[in-house]
């Protein structure tokens, strides 16, 4: 029943309900299952699954670009960092007006008060506007320039892993005052929630899951119309598609820019639930990260992108913590590994696998 | 009284860095008829392909769609728009989409492509998908991703594609290359049920006796200039051209 459920399975509503089904199910866990019930769920474990569902948002946001179209982005981690700072800078703004105590960066760059140009992030909804705006607007901008300039490929590929370097250093800067090396942390409340609150943790985390349901929902529909269609076009060949009539360059543009919004709300989620941004976040390794999940799992199914970062992230907290120096080994062995043997990732896998039990 | 010349090259000159590709080509080719092209590699018959739909912009001279248009100034989406559908050397089609997408993207055209995120095809075009399976004899395999087609089945599935688009000028490069005798003959067999009153077919090809089957005009080029063009026979016995394909 199962088996034959997976086998034919076109990415219809199922994983969005499971996954409406797990934001039910952590507030239950953690407020109504007492701590004997197997069931029960820490605290610990719910901001895991809140963190992860973020980086399954961000994998998924990946796979509409790079499973379907053959754009592999390596500068994912930009826009998820550009949504994490938007978010930061709110988060700062709410921490100075309750305290009145300026953050220690500012202070060590001798500041009297809050920076006017962050004061524009100061209420939720502007920095929403900002934050996935703003990395929609950077991805416009950059896609409009080199998909005209037809850079496809691995050029394309080198020069996103380029400018994700490029921002991290800069971030790096103190006097630029973002936060510099350390940071933005300090947090206190969002939207009038405290953070520190378990009730605003949890829910936090079941947001995350309800964002990436609706996200999945929306660009699975996207994938499973005839401009998804012209997605595949593009990746399959891309001067078949021009000379029939269609501007490639568009196409592309629009698919890269909404990916790049998707994973600026995978990063604004992202930040309330660890509690602080760094420029780690747009390193050049994130993003390629990203793109390792997203080929274990599947690529150009989105399902098998949302497995893919499950199931590493899940393995990265776990055995990263209980033998941290083998999990690189790890990881790049469960890569080679893989993609030697299971091309179309573990996605792939398992439907040609269940197709050839039955068969 | 309808126009009768489809493509007018008139002085066309391509140059790539020093290499001169293309040196003042005169050519005219008129609605109904079927064009061949012809002569030995880098005689410039790709290039000409690839100036007409606007890939390659020209060094000098000028492109017109029907005596009006100047092909020049427009990129290849526009010009496919206009009714320009080519085929290229090597089968093009969409591997991973069923074939009847591959149809259904044509169709299309490329026209408002947001508005395809919610669109199913009209009834007509639906009509006119099932049409231009029938026609290159691929409605069995409509279900089928293109990828699993064979060689022959994936040329015919592209000019498939360029029908759905209803061409006015159909530009075919090489559209036998590696084709069995039996499948070369249901595309010659193809090739001239698309024929009609409102279209110009041009075909670049090597294999002569293809040519001569469904060609009404032969040109052959030879390092970038016209070298002779008439009937297939009084091609073939111009002294030039033999001197060209024999060597002295």
């Amino acid at each position: 029943m199962l088996t034959a459920k997976i086998k034919n399975y076109r990415g219809g509503p199922g994983l969005f309900w499971l996954l409406l089904a797990l934001a039910v199910y952590l507030p239950v866990a953690i407020f109504m299952l007492g701590e004997s019930n197997p069931l029960h769920l820490s605290l610990y474990g719910a901001n895991l699954i809140g963190q992860i569902m973020c980086f399954a948002l961000l994998a998924l946001a990946l796979d509409f670009v790079w499973g379907l179209a053959g754009i592999l982005s390596l500068g994912h981690g930009i826009f998820f960092g550009i949504g994490g700072y938007a978010m930061g800078f709110y988060l700062l703004n709410g921490a100075y007006a309750e305290t009145k105590l300026l953050p220690d960066f500012m202070q060590y760059m001798g500041w009297r008060e809050f920076p006017l140009f962050l004061q524009s992030f100061a209420r939720l909804d502007s920095a929403i506007i900002l934050g996935i705006g703003g990395a929609a607007l950077v991805a416009c901008v950059f896609g409009f320039v080199t998909f005209r300039s037809r850079i496809n490929g691995v050029y394309f590929s080198i020069i996103t892993q380029a400018l994700t370097y490029a921002l991290m250093l800069l971030l790096f800067i103190n006097d630029l005052g973002l936060g510099g090396n350390n940071g933005l942390t300090g947090f206190t409340s969002l939207a009038g929630f405290r953070l520190a609150d378990t009730r605003t943790q949890v829910g936090l985390a079941s947001a995350s899951c309800v964002a990436l349901a609706f996200a999945f929902l929306g660009l699975n529909a996207v994938a499973k119309s005839s401009f998804g269609q012209a997605l595949v076009g593009v990746r399959d060949d891309e001067a078949r598609l021009r000379f029939l009539g269609y501007r490639t360059d568009r196409i592309k543009l629009f698919a890269w820019t909404l990916s790049a919004a998707v994973a600026a709300l995978a990063g604004m989620l992202y930040v309330p639930q660890v509690g602080i941004i760094n420029p780690g976040i747009v390193s050049p390794m994130l993003s390629v990260e990203i793109a390792v999940w997203v080929a274990i799992g599947g690529r150009g199914t989105l399902i098998g992108a949302i497995l893919g970062a499950v199931l590493i992230n899940t393995m990265k907290f776990w055995l990263s913590s209980l033998v941290p120096s083998v999990w690189p080994f790890i990881l790049a062995g469960v890569t080679l590994l893989i993609t030697v043997a299971l091309s179309n990732g573990l996605w792939g896998g398992l439907k040609q696998l269940l197709r050839r039990t039955r068969a | 009284m309808k126009n009768t010349t489809a493509i007018y090259v008139n002085g066309l000159d391509v140059r790539f860095g020093g290499f001169a590709a293309i040196t003042n080509l005169t050519l005219e080719i008129r609605y109904g008829e079927t064009r061949a092209i012809i002569g030995p590699n880098g005689a410039g018959k790709t290039t000409l392909m690839d100036v007409i739909t606007g890939k390659t912009k020209p060094t000098g001279g000028e492109v017109f769609l029907d005596r009006e248009l100047d092909l020049s100034a427009l990129d290849e989406a526009a010009i496919a728009r206009r009714g320009i559908g080519r085929k290229f050397q090597k089968p093009s089609v969409f591997e991973a989409l069923l074939v009847e997408q591959n149809i259904e993207l044509a169709v299309r055209n490329g026209q408002g492509f947001i508005a395809m995120l919610g669109s199913r095809l009209r009834g007509e075009q639906r009509d006119q998908v099932d049409e231009v399976l029938s026609l290159i004899g691929l409605q069995e395999e409509r279900k089928r991703p293109a990828g699993v087609l064979s060689h022959g089945q994936k040329q015919w599935l592209e000019i498939g594609m360029l029908l759905a688009a209803n061409p006015r000028v159909l530009l075919l490069d090489e559209p036998v290359a590696g084709m069995s005798d039996h499948e070369t003959a249901r595309t010659v067999e193809l090739i001239a049920r698309l024929r009609s009153p409102e279209r110009a077919i041009v075909v670049v090809e090597h294999d002569m006796d293809f040519v001569g089957e469904i060609a009404d005009l032969v040109s052959v080029l030879h390092e970038g200039q016209m070298l002779s063009e008439g009937s297939m026979e009084k091609v073939r016995t111009d002294p030039r051209v033999i001197q060209v394909y024999l060597g002295r």
